[in-house]
């Protein structure tokens, strides 16, 4: 049966918010962990940050190719660094700095993609990271973390400071609920944590899609459909055991995230699915490949169908065929 | 080591250089030429680095920014014994660690570099490190002029003055070729000097190919406290053999064994005018 969901928006945090918190708290002990930052502290929520730990914060500047090229020399002299920038920048004019400098030169940096997907709504598609997912994956070493809610972020950020490997953290602005009242599973990179469990279909998301996809579930409850929830908030290495599992258990599997349809989770799942015998009826919500609507994130993901309603609506669709 | 004890060995890494490239029937043999006296001078006099310190994080920093040079720091590096020099008759072939660019795979390498304007954003960040752990150690970057457009090189060069990093020293191995042609009819980037400058940097121009004004130059870090060190290192592309110098189609031309042999002959010729 499911967990009891906690549906109270505004009662916790943007997950961003969470991240400083947590690499705050890390910071108190650990003094090798480094921020980098360009002009992008005040985003990030590291303001604290910076005024209690001057001496490891190093601000770069609207620069976001040496904001990696510093972050992969600090990387190599021993400092856990976070790089911390708009995931738009960042994955973008700086993706071959994360190729060369971080991974294939192998360094503990951490990449941090903040105010990731359409997080800056109306300020349009230059702000927006629909490609991030998609890049990334195709770059060897580096892990593609997207926590859903608080408990990951707090439980991501603290693995990806005891991490020796390159990491990539993606999260929103947005406030974001809990998911879960018993936090007692471990969080690990690479395994997806279920939040609801039903065999009629599986519905896969990733980071603030998690949450509406829980709401869906409750929805199709109603009508006597059992979905079963998964945050799946590491898209690389992917937790191909559970998508097995689903897929012996579930009779449709449906994947949702704030990124382009192209290259991301879904398009991972299906390729490991169909190349390991499994064919379900199967659909990819995302970003479709076009301009993008205007309008603020929610209404953005709402005029693609990625709300309790929309996703509800096309897994009916799905296992009515 | 002396002077003349340098000389020889740039005169030996040349040599070393050409054979592993007529070997390998590939590598970029005029920027190779073009850099090896700043790699030398760098490697015997100036920098703390050698096998036995490699891991010690109070050691000194290269990171070589035109990394399709490569044949020269490999070169170098097994000098330093940092590996057996025949495991450079494996350069390019086929599951080697020794390829076209520095990787970490190889011994004496800190990062794998290859795409240009990446070394010196890098080496800010090690610079930086230094000063945040009241380290001693010094940072250097070799980069080629063709790479300077890259506006990479000039984020990080503004970085580099505002943190103040006397402990970082850049050298621009100016040879003035690059792929397609002159570097001045490519992109000019002259006067380069009044850039540096302009970015915040101690700027010295040298011979890059003679050893005192190499050594003399390296000797005077910082060039002034509290700014970032440049070292404008005018150089001759396929420096050493006369047929090579100033020749675009040397900058990963690969000689014929008869080339091959002829390079040789000049290069030995020069052994003998070497003075003190």
């Amino acid at each position: 049966m499911a967990e009891q969901i906690i549906i109270q928006p505004g009662a916790d945090k943007p997950n961003q918010d969470v991240f400083a918190e947590t690499l705050q708290r890390l910071a108190e002990t650990d003094r090798n962990i480094i921020a980098v930052t360009s002009d992008s502290r005040g985003s990030g929520k590291l303001v604290p940050f910076g005024k209690k730990f001057p001496n490891q914060i190093v601000e770069v500047g609207i620069a976001e190719q040496n904001l990696v090229g510093v972050a992969a020399g600090l990387g190599s002299c021993d400092k856990k660094v976070f790089a911390v920038s708009p995931a738009c920048f960042l994955t973008a004019r700086s993706l071959e700095q994360i190729k060369n400098d971080i991974c294939y030169s192998d360094h503990p940096v951490t990449v941090v993609g903040i105010s990731a997907g359409v997080s800056y709504g109306a300020l349009g598609s230059t702000h927006h990271s629909l490609h991030d997912f998609a890049v990334l994956r195709a770059i060897n070493n580096i892990t593609i973390v997207v926590p859903a809610d608080n408990y990951e972020t707090e439980k991501a950020t603290e693995l990806a400071a005891a991490s020796d490997k390159p990491v990539y953290l993606r999260f929103g602005k947005k406030v974001m609920p809990s998911l879960k009242t018993d936090n007692s599973d471990d969080f690990m990179f690479g395994k997806g944590r279920v939040i609801a469990e039903g065999n009629d279909v599986a519905i896969i998301a990733n980071g603030e899609t998690v949450y509406p996809a829980v709401q869906a579930a409750e929805v199709l409850k109603e009508q006597g459909i059992h979905a079963t929830v998964v945050s799946m908030h590491t898209i690389k290495p992917l937790d191909t055991a559970l998508l097995a599992a689903l897929a012996a258990k579930c009779n449709a599997i449906i994947t949702v995230e704030e990124h382009s349809v192209n290259g991301g989770l879904g398009e991972a799942c299906a390729s490991w699915l169909l190349q390991n015998g499994y064919a379900k009826p199967f659909k990819i919500m995302g970003i479709p490949d076009e301009y993008t609507v205007t309008g603020s994130q929610v209404e953005i993901l709402n005029h693609y169908g990625i709300s309790k309603e929309g996703i509800a609506k096309e897994v009916m669709h799905l296992i009515s065929k | 080591m002396t002077t003349k004890e340098l000389k020889i060995k740039s005169i030996e890494y040349r040599k070393k250089i050409l054979k592993y490239i007529l070997q390998a029937k590939a590598g970029h043999t005029g920027g190779s030429l073009s850099c090896t006296d700043i790699l030398n001078v760098l490697y015997n006099d100036v920098m703390n680095i050698s096998p036995a310190n490699f891991s010690s994080p109070d050691r000194d920093r290269y990171v070589q920014s035109k990394g399709h040079s490569v044949e020269a720091l490999f070169v170098v590096l097994a000098d330093k014994g940092f590996f057996p020099e025949e495991e450079l008759n494996t350069l390019c072939r086929y599951q080697s660690h020794y390829i076209g660019h520095p990787t970490r795979k190889v011994k004496g390498v800190e990062q794998n570099t290859g795409a240009l304007g990446h070394g010196l954003p890098i080496c800010v960040g090690t610079a930086i490190a230094a000063k945040l752990d009241n380290k001693d150690y010094r940072v250097f970057t070799l980069m080629g002029d063709g790479e300077l457009p890259e506006g990479s090189n000039w984020e990080a060069a503004l970085s580099a003055a505002h943190y103040k990093l006397d402990n970082l020293c850049a050298i621009v191995d100016k040879n003035s070729l690059q792929i397609t042609a002159p570097t001045a009819d490519v992109m000019n980037t002259d006067p380069l000097d009044e850039k540096w400058k302009a970015f915040g940097w101690a700027v010295k121009e040298v011979n890059g190919n003679d050893i005192d004004e190499l050594r003399a130059a390296f000797k005077s870090l910082p060039f002034e406290e509290g700014k970032p060190s440049v070292i404008i290192a005018h150089t001759t592309k396929g420096k050493g053999v006369s047929f090579m110098e100033n020749e675009l189609k040397w900058h990963h031309g690969v000689p014929s064994e008869e080339q091959y042999e002829q390079a040789l002959e000049e290069l030995n010729g020069l052994l003998t005018d070497i003075s003190d």
